[in-house]
């Protein structure tokens, strides 16, 4: 659709475009303060100690498909099908919930992360005295614990801060579908589905920025020694 | 109505392709984790991984956000601010890199660094 500007283009489109492009600048500082501070840790737990790529990979998996939903609800608005609007919605943000609790599930499992270690001779620890040969000790990462654990949680703390805006803003325009109205109906079919896409644009960069965190902070992280 | 010369907006695929493009993130991200476990050279993996997750992004910022079919603006925007970010990046590793590099050799007790 051709605005009447001087571009032709639609500038609420092209503002959040420009957010994005500049969002990628944030990101892309985080990832690379992630890279810089690599292998720098004095103190544990490293990245091989607490992550689990087979749940990281399910939860990548889950946003992904959060992606697909999301442009079928697209799809389905710029068809005017508003039932299949409102599935393919609640679908997106019900995955997005699911890659939050994922995310929330993996940082309460490395703050209570536990290492075992073997008795010595003459050890003090209880379990030791008990008779046991090995006990488990706290390996719990935090902010505070080294620079992966500063670097981790603040690169993935703001993408998951992201993502939560992104289910906040996508719950906010199914309840507007529900209660809205014929009014409703107009205005998110209005332009090809503008107020949508904008939404929709927002949720495909949260997965791309995901993508990458994947790869490099994840497979290359632990995988590459 | 103000024509456009970048404007190349044409009809939005369909569903079928949205869950093709879906199918195939799917499997690569499948294949990251199957290559995850085999026994390669690190930069093998790493060329790999960054391959891998290249194409993945291309293909969601292609067809999911449209830009294979939105005006060339919006991509000249997007992909501007991917490369400056990219830049910063690798200019921040340089960077530190060199600094590092040369704070461990200054350590070095017979280094002619003279205590700088």
């Amino acid at each position: 659709m051709v605005e009447q500007t001087t571009t032709g283009l639609n500038h609420r489109k092209m503002l959040m475009w420009l957010f994005l492009g500049s969002d990628c600048l944030f990101f892309g500082s985080f990832i690379a303060t992630y890279l810089i501070y690599r292998g720098e840790s004095l103190v544990g737990p490293f990245p091989e100690d607490v992550f689990s790529i087979p749940v990281t990979t399910v939860s990548t998996f889950v946003l992904l498909m959060s992606s697909m939903s999301m442009v079928l609800a697209y799809s389905a608005i710029n068809r005017g099908n508003m039932r299949a609007f409102r599935v393919w919605l609640l679908s997106t943000c019900l995955l997005g919930a699911t890659f939050l609790g994922f995310q929330t599930f993996e940082f309460y499992e490395f703050a209570n992360h536990e290492k075992t270690v073997e008795c010595q001779p003459g050890s003090q620890v209880p379990e030791c005295v008990a008779g046991a040969n090995e006990y488990k000790e706290d390996y719990g990462l935090t902010p505070q614990t080294n620079l992966f654990g500063t670097t981790f949680f603040t690169l993935t703390g703001f993408h998951g801060a992201h993502v939560t805006v992104g289910v906040i803003w996508l719950l906010s325009i199914t309840g507007y579908s529900f209660i809205g109205g014929r009014k409703a109906q107009r205005v998110l079919t209005d332009k090809q589905a503008l107020s949508v896409d904008l939404a929709a644009l927002y949720w495909h960069f949260v997965d791309i920025v995901w993508i990458v965190i994947f790869a490099v902070v994840y497979l290359i992280g632990v995988g590459v020694t | 109505m103000v024509d456009s010369p970048g404007h190349r907006e044409g009809a939005h695929p369909t569903a079928a392709t949205y869950i093709k493009v879906a199918f195939t993130l799917a499997a690569l991200t499948a294949i990251e984790f199957a290559v995850f476990y085999l026994d390669m050279p690190n930069p093998v993996l790493i060329t790999v991984f960054l391959l891998l997750s290249l194409v993945k992004f291309a293909l969601v910022i292609l067809f999911y956000m449209h830009l294979k079919f939105d005006s060339r603006l919006f991509s000249g925007v997007f992909i501007g601010g991917l490369v400056l970010a990219v830049a910063v990046s690798v200019a921040l590793m340089a960077i530190f890199q060199a600094r590092w590099t040369n704070n461990r050799s200054c350590a070095h007790p017979h280094s002619a660094c003279d205590g700088r």
